[in-house]
């Protein structure tokens, strides 16, 4: 059977991210903080990856989508008073902006999935800027000035146990029958037609399941941060995470996380570099792409799909 | 015979001022063997673009099992019975040979979203029953030893065999294979035909064929329809088509006749 035992995986990570979550206090406070955007960019890159790796669609709108559900779960903190102190409170207004995101991410993805390769980039590179641009001048989320002052509700367990669960998500749809249809897409749309599968149901279908963990991760982020800014949001962290997927090898689970967590860690490690920290990392990128093309795990062996 | 499982009446379709298929008329029975021939561009492949869905007629309607299939969907048709395999082999690369056999069993697994992100029991069942599935499928032909290899590493011939099982996982009434032929040596020609025969025997289905092979065409199919300039110019069992003054002129110029 088709990756054994996932769910006993899953509470295994769920478990590490809660004893880690309470052995953190005596981490400093700056890895601490690292480390939870490293969680953040797993969430990210993964739930990328069934999109543009696993199914084969080119978006270029993930930020968008990481925005909504942000600006969305930070709002709602800002107005909840008393009850931000209940356990409850946080993976529910997460989970809620997941849900938003993914509600935008059937709205995009109904009109644009019909469309192919390019311009699906395009449609969704002009996604994300709206997103950006309705921010930006909503006053109910400090237009130009972002949200401040958001309660500090993210720690290690949540980041890393909604990491778990998203790598989980993913995977375990992945490996079944009804989810080898995103592969099956991304090999061959005609031949997937005429097997009996519904493309464009299936591309939507991973489409809002990005989008909703993308919705989650912004949830993190903006309660990690505590101040959100819709230029935090622009295109060019749509490609950062397009980045850590093809640099992991489209389609490769483990190499897609490895990916995130070096591309989060390397900047932390160039600082002080300072000015040439930009120039040296566009420089590894270079060298990573020309030296792993397939990816940073790729094997050149008769190659097992999913792992 | 009963009504016919397929059946196109005056089925036409055009592109921009290109006719490719004209007023095509003809039908295919249960169990029917049926080859559709002619030369390069004569609109054979057109022809089974639609009736596969891929393409919808200009004019004239195309019945499956009755139903007029204006409109629906290739995944649709898939649903109702009609599989097909393409003239240029069409595997999906990156999955192994199970998961592409597997993959167009889900028309029949019966699991949806959520039960594949739970993995509960009934999911555990379905999965399991569809892996034992795939797994017969690929024991009748041949194809069990190399189930964990990647589909486009088996050679040419297998590929195409493979093809071939993957449409019968979406257990069809009509299976459509365009050139299956392609590029065999003679043996494996030989192969071919029967594999076709037992597939047509075994699953009880019609099969429609467009072929270039002349030996293949001739040796197995009950029936012909000729096709030029996407007109059919002809139809009847292989002894009339061999003979058919059309037909010839159609292949060998007007002088030869």
């Amino acid at each position: 059977m088709a990756f054994p035992g996932a769910k006993r995986w899953l509470l295994l990570g769920i478990a590490l991210a809660i004893l880690a979550s309470y052995l953190s206090p005596q981490f400093n406070r700056y890895y601490l903080g690292v480390i939870i955007d490293v969680g953040i960019a797993i969430i990210l890159a993964t739930s990328l990856n069934l999109i543009n790796g696993h199914t084969g669609q080119f978006s270029l709108g993930h930020a968008g989508f990481m925005a909504v559900g942000g600006f969305f779960s930070a709002w709602v903190s800002l107005h909840a008073g008393a009850s931000v102190d209940a356990v409850w409170y946080f993976p529910l207004v997460l989970i809620a902006g997941g849900l938003l995101a993914a509600a935008v991410g059937l709205l995009v993805g109904v009109p644009s999935l019909r469309l192919r390769g390019d311009y699906l980039a395009i449609v969704t590179l002009g996604f994300g800027e709206i997103i950006r641009v309705v921010a930006q001048n909503t006053e109910a989320i400090g237009a130009a000035s972002g949200l401040k002052g958001i309660p500090k509700l993210t720690n290690l367990g949540w980041t890393f146990g909604f990491a778990a669960i998203s790598v989980y998500a993913i995977s375990a749809l992945v490996n079944s029958t009804y989810g080898r249809a995103f592969i099956a897409v991304h090999d061959d749309e005609i031949a997937a037609e005429s097997n009996g599968i519904d493309t464009t149901r299936t591309k939507v279908i991973a489409f809002v399941t990005g989008a909703f963990f993308a919705g989650i991760a912004g949830g993190l982020y903006a309660h990690h941060k505590q101040f959100l800014s819709p230029t935090g949001f622009d295109w060019l962290k749509s490609i950062d995470i397009v980045v850590m997927v093809i640099l992991g090898g489209m389609g490769r689970t483990a190499g897609v996380i490895a990916a995130a967590i070096l591309l989060t860690l390397m900047p932390e490690f160039l600082r002080e570099f300072s000015e040439y920290r930009m120039i040296i990392y566009a420089l590894l990128i270079i060298l990573l792409m020309l030296l792993r093309p397939a990816g940073l795990f790729a094997i050149n062996l008769k190659r097992r799909r999913h792992s | 015979m009963n009504a016919p499982l397929l059946e196109l009446e005056k089925a036409t379709i055009q592109f921009g001022g290109l006719t490719a298929v004209s007023g095509l008329s003809f039908s295919i029975g249960e169990g029917e063997l049926v080859g559709i021939i002619g030369p390069n561009g004569a609109g054979k492949t057109t022809a089974f673009n639609m009736i596969t869905g891929v393409y919808q007629p200009t004019s004239g309607t195309i019945r499956f099992l009755g139903k007029n299939t204006l409109g629906v969907r290739p995944n649709r048709l898939a649903g109702a019975g009609i599989a097909r395999t393409f003239q240029n082999i069409r595997l999906f690369r990156s999955l192994s040979v199970l998961d592409n056999i597997r993959v167009a069993a889900r028309l029949h697994n019966g699991e949806g979203y959520f039960s594949a992100l739970w993995r509960g029991k009934g999911w555990l069942k379905a999965e399991v029953e569809t892996e034992k599935n795939a797994l017969e499928l690929l024991e009748i032909f041949n194809l069990a030893d190399q189930r964990d290899e990647l589909a486009i590493s088996l050679p040419y011939g297998d590929q195409r065999r493979l093809e071939i099982v993957r449409a019968l996982a979406t257990r069809p009434r009509l299976l459509l294979l365009d050139e299956p032929a392609a590029g065999m040596n003679p043996a494996e020609k030989d192969d071919l035909m029967r594999l076709i025969r037992f597939v047509k025997d075994r699953y009880h289905l019609a099969v429609l064929l467009v072929e270039h092979d002349m030996k293949v065409v001739m040796g197995i199919c009950q029936r012909i329809a000729v096709l030029e300039y996407g007109i059919k110019i002809a139809e009847g069992s292989p002894k009339e088509i061999q003979v058919h003054p059309k037909v010839i002129e159609a292949y060998l110029g007007a002088a030869a006749v």
